[in-house]
């Protein structure tokens, strides 16, 4: 199992929101512990989700550069627990951002409730004494790529959302590619 | 432009926010890291809500000087040089900095981070920007 909380994003334009959804279904194994005989997906891995949409969100606008790690969670309010075949809707909203840090605002929907609410504070890892390369701008581009950020996305002039020139030939070398406008 | 007791109850909901706390812990004298348990990560939260709730822009270092610890000139063997002291006066005259007066170790640097400090730093601010 691979370490992605989101499955697609559907909206992104850069610097300002995105929309992601989590498709939940029994297949997923944690849930079979979650309670047995009683699966529902705990709202830390929503929080999880939120974290990895507004990250993307935040590194996008920063170039993929530095490392927006989730620091702190002011808020995070839940009104019920997703069940297998839930479909989550993280519609988050970059708040604030500059060298040091950022702050995601995010409300989650399934279906036409309101799930919950989740406040993101992200801290730049790359700063300070204990400064760390946690991932690369590669790393970051391919998770915007394999979660459809290039095909729905849009950049701040309203044009297509696109990775940086300097990454595309090593996504090419990958069998990535990325989608024509 | 709010008065003092605007930015005191504006302050006072901020660290209830940041930091998880009680309005009656939230005292003028309450000292951020002692009193209210605010962690280094909690410092920037609260930068970034001042930020927005007075619509001002707070640079780094400028509330809170980390960036002067790590100056060779200013801090020697745990304690703040008396240039270090100087440096602190000029760049944080909204603060009481008696703390580190009577003891210029470095970890009392955390004892000048008050309420009432916060609250002198966006008058100045405010008064300024206005």
């Amino acid at each position: 199992m691979r370490w992605y909380w989101i499955d697609r994003f559907l909206e992104f334009e850069r610097g300002r929101r995105c929309v992601a959804v989590k498709n939940v279904t029994l297949a997923e194994e944690y849930l079979h512990a979650h309670f047995p005989g009683y699966p529902v997906m705990p709202n830390a891995l929503v929080i999880e989700g939120v974290a990895q949409a507004g990250g993307l969100l935040v590194a996008d606008q920063r170039g993929y550069q530095g490392n927006m790690i989730l620091a702190k969670v002011p808020k995070a309010v839940f009104h019920f627990d997703p069940r297998p075949g839930d479909t989550l809707r993280y519609e988050c909203t970059l708040e604030s951002l500059r060298g040091e840090g950022a702050v995601v605002q995010a409300t989650v929907r399934c279906g036409d409730q309101e799930q919950g609410e989740v406040e993101i504070f992200f801290a730049n890892a790359a700063h300070g004494p204990r400064a760390r390369q946690l991932f690369t701008d590669l790393d970051l581009v391919t998770m915007m790529h394999y979660l459809g950020a290039y095909q729905v996305g849009r950049d701040a002039d309203g044009g297509p959302l696109r990775p940086p020139d300097h990454l595309q030939d090593r996504l090419s070398t990958l069998w990535l590619g990325t989608a024509e406008p | 432009m709010p008065d003092k007791q605007e930015i005191f109850q504006k302050v006072q909901e901020i660290l209830c926010e940041a930091l998880s706390v009680d309005e009656d812990e939230v005292t003028p004298e309450a000292r951020l890291t002692a009193d209210l348990g605010a962690e280094s990560i909690d410092f920037l939260d609260i930068v970034f809500r001042l930020e927005k709730a007075f619509d001002i822009k707070i640079p780094r270092g400028e509330l809170f000087p980390d960036t002067l610890l790590q100056d060779e000139r200013f801090v020697k063997d745990g304690k703040i040089t008396p240039e270090g002291m100087e440096e602190l006066r000029r760049r944080m005259p909204f603060a009481d900095l008696s703390p580190l007066e009577d003891n210029p170790d470095v970890k009392n640097l955390q004892d000048v981070f008050t309420v009432d400090m916060i609250c002198k730093f966006i008058e100045q601010k405010v008064a300024v920007e206005n």
